[in-house]
């Protein structure tokens, strides 16, 4: 079954091109059934690539298959090449089935839009692009799945492009992350001039025997962060998506929740040896990063009034505590939390989506309320969406944030502290989105004339190809656990399977004071869950206490106005003067050229005088000059 | 009688195609129809080669003789490249001086 994994981006692309010749006719709801067929398919493979590799001893798991020989350039060669894993494995089986699931909800959530069958084109092309990045052998097959991920993004968030709002969320985003693919591009050359090699087995090999100086692993590592900074929207680089909900919501829950925004986290642990090579302070600021970034992101999501901006604070918030745990080491907990979150933030994001298809596209949260017993099916797997976020036990989200806080208290208790600090503001904010739109008062019928054509208004529940991706999905957020418990190591089920690829560089707490009272930790983190939570429902359903959203808050800290004015002012300034130099000091170099031959042409052009004898006379006198001087040569000689 | 036997020297052979040179020089640089300064051009390489055959005898080598053939070959393609421009260029004009040809000039 191995032999087939090139059919795994190949089902998704094929199907592009299908749509892309044929779309238009094949028109609605077609378009989407060929789409959603061919990530099915893709997922059907994958799950049998993945028994193959299960039936293998631990150590043979690991395959490398070339599909043809990409760039041969003297000493560079590159090969297009599948690299099948447990790593990539695990990452494709969340990609396609996730995927998958996404576009039949798609189907129904983009019923009527004039460009349904262009939707799927890039739907598509995006689980094409997400597959060769992380499949791919070497860092180029990625960063191409890298590009064409962050094509498509910008492709879907601009996806109704005669909005002047997404048009300039798609360019924000697209600007943005050329900043990370900056980084990414400079590591890979790093790693080519000084091994010779971009294919992970090299580099990982000589990070591995100490053959590559610690400077250049530590280089290197930093260098791909700056691209998962930008990708996976960390400080300072996430801007972008929070603005990138201009969506329509099933890319929002695929692309920027569960599949691209964690390319970052699977970068990082990819390298996971050269993380580990590098100087004990490029973790740290990974960490750091992680953290500030989890916490900050936390804080806006508290004051948010819009259903998705709450989801997408929430996305960075916990990409942050995902780089925390690759910081820490705990690249098991950082994969582990990034399955379980595509599970349940996926949830929340195709639940939020119902909410705004069944309120016809309003997405204000104080305009809702009560929604519970109009939307049954939506409202039952928010709230365990809401449960498996908020880390109560025995939802997924608690296994994967509980391993994750246990190996950074073992790491570092600042950080353990910040990290409780969001676990808190999570559970607070998102029992805040869940009162807001399901319970309480029912705020629709005051706005009911905005949605003027359909005249008595009333939220009504999606159909049932919206709601069956829903129910699967808040399954697996209820048991995704399951995949890892901290009970017994029989229990270690991910472990065991991702051991291959990141024991090496898996930090070893057994012996620490965290592992021998991780039950104490896990009390710890049930009590500051059930703490926000409660503070929540005293603000928001009991009313006891006033609700703190200050505008800083609900401004992002004014950090995006802070960006902006910095770009737009002194940064706009910059670029005029790069502009200045280019038209005036590069461009005139060139000009300048041209100008100097042209007038030196001019004044020797004057010499053609079209007066054969003259040029006879002067070829003459040189050949008497000529001779002279080999003559008078001689004598001086 | 012995005394009016004149054995020409080799010198003599290089006088005589010195004259023909400068001969056939003044003549490309004074004349202005073109087939009188083809004539003169080729009158130059003669001079040439004579000197060449002389030269060539007096170091008793062949390779003098053997240059001359290359030269005579040369000659004969530049003559048949070159005549038919200069006739192609008489029957388009009636009169042709060389000074009038200046159509490319700068």
């Amino acid at each position: 079954m191995i032999d087939f994994a090139w059919l795994l981006p190949a089902f998704p692309l094929v199907g592009a091109l299908i749509l892309i010749l044929v779309g238009r006719r094949l028109g609605e709801p077609g378009a989407g059934w060929l789409a959603s067929l061919m990530t099915i398919a893709s997922f059907a493979v994958t799950v049998g690539v993945y028994f193959d590799l299960l039936s293998r001893p631990a150590e043979e798991r690991h395959e490398v298959i070339t599909l043809f020989s990409w760039i041969p350039v003297g000493s560079l060669t590159i090969d297009a090449a599948l690299l099948i894993d447990p790593l990539s494995v695990t990452m494709a089986l969340f990609i396609t089935g996730i995927g998958a699931l996404i576009h039949l909800y798609a189907i129904g959530y983009m019923h009527g839009d004039p460009k349904f069958s262009r939707f799927f084109i890039y739907l598509n092309l995006f689980v094409f692009s997400m597959l060769m990045l992380v499949l791919g052998e070497n860092l180029l097959v990625t960063f191409l799945g890298w590009e064409g991920v962050g094509a498509c993004s910008y492709f879907l968030i601009s996806f109704w492009h005669t909005r002047n709002s997404a048009a300039v969320a798609g360019k924000k985003a697209f600007v943005t992350n050329r900043i990370g693919d900056f980084g990414v591009m400079t590591a890979m050359f790093l790693a080519f001039s000084t091994i010779g090699s971009v294919s992970y087995d090299a580099i990982n090999e000589a990070a591995h025997s100490g053959t590559m100086a610690q400077v250049t692993s530590t280089a290197i590592a930093l260098l791909l962060f700056v691209g998962a900074m930008g990708k996976s929207a960390q400080l300072p680089l996430y801007l972008w998506l929070p603005d990138a909900m201009e969506g329509p919501t099933p890319v929002s829950a695929l692309i920027h929740a569960a599949t691209m925004v964690t390319s970052g986290v699977f970068l990082m642990t990819r390298m996971s040896p050269v993380l580990h090579a590098a100087n004990e302070w490029a973790p740290m600021t990974i960490a750091i990063v992680g953290a500030a970034t989890a916490l900050f992101a936390a804080t806006i999501a508290v004051a948010q009034n819009d259903i998705k901006k709450v989801l997408a604070y929430s996305t960075v918030s916990q990409l942050g505590y995902m780089f925390l745990a690759v910081g820490s080491g705990a690249y098991v907990a950082a994969i582990f939390h990034m399955v379980t979150h595509a599970f349940f933030k996926a949830l929340l994001f195709l639940g939020s989506g119902s909410v705004i298809h069944g309120m016809h596209h309003e997405q204000d949260m104080r305009k809702m309320g009560a929604l519970r017993a109009l939307m049954p099916v939506t409202a039952f797997t928010f709230i365990i969406g809401w449960l498996a976020i908020a880390g109560v036990p025995p939802f997924a989200g608690f296994w994967s944030k509980d391993e994750i806080l246990l190996y950074v208290y073992a790491n570092n208790r600042a950080l353990y502290a910040i990290g409780l600090v969001t676990a808190l503001l999570t559970a607070y904010y998102m029992t805040r989105q869940v009162i807001m739109v399901f319970f309480g008062e029912a705020k629709w019928q005051d706005h009911s004339a905005e949605h003027g054509a359909h005249g008595d208004f009333k939220p009504h529940e999606s159909p049932g190809i919206m709601l069956f991706p829903l129910v699967v999905l808040a399954v697996l957020s209820t048991i995704g656990g399951a995949m890892q418990l901290p009970f017994s190591k029989n229990l270690h089920f991910l472990e065991h399977w991702l051991a291959p690829v990141v024991e090496e560089a898996e930090a070893h707490i057994s012996d620490t004071w965290a592992y021998n009272n991780k039950y104490l930790l896990m009390g710890v983190a049930i009590i500051v869950a059930a703490a926000g939570i409660a503070l929540a429902i005293t603000v928001y359903s009991r009313r006891k206490l006033p609700a703190i959203e200050p505008r800083v808050l609900e401004q992002a800290w004014f950090y995006d106005a802070a960006a902006a004015k910095i770009v737009g002012g002194p940064g706009y300034k910059a670029f005029e003067g790069v502009a200045w130099a280019d038209a005036h000091v590069v461009d005139g170099a060139v000009n300048g050229t041209a100008t100097l031959v042209r007038t030196s042409a001019t004044a020797l052009r004057k010499s053609q005088g079209g007066f054969v004898r003259a040029y006879a006379a002067i070829i003459a006198l040189g050949s008497i000059a000529v001779l002279a001087w080999f003559v008078f040569r001689g004598i001086v000689g | 009688m012995n005394a009016l036997v004149v054995v020409p020297t080799t010198t003599w052979y290089l006088m005589l195609s010195a004259v023909l040179f400068v001969l056939g020089t003044v003549g490309v640089l004074v004349r202005r129809n073109p087939l009188i300064m083809f004539m003169c051009i080729e009158l130059m390489l003669n001079a040439v080669n004579l000197s060449f055959v002389a030269l060539g005898r007096q170091i008793d080598s062949i390779d003098g003789q053997a240059i001359v053939f290359f030269v005579l070959v040369v000659a004969a393609a530049e003559v048949v490249v070159g005549l038919g421009i200069i006739v192609s260029i008489m029957r388009r004009r009636n009169e042709v001086t060389v000074d009038d040809l200046a159509e490319l000039k700068g």
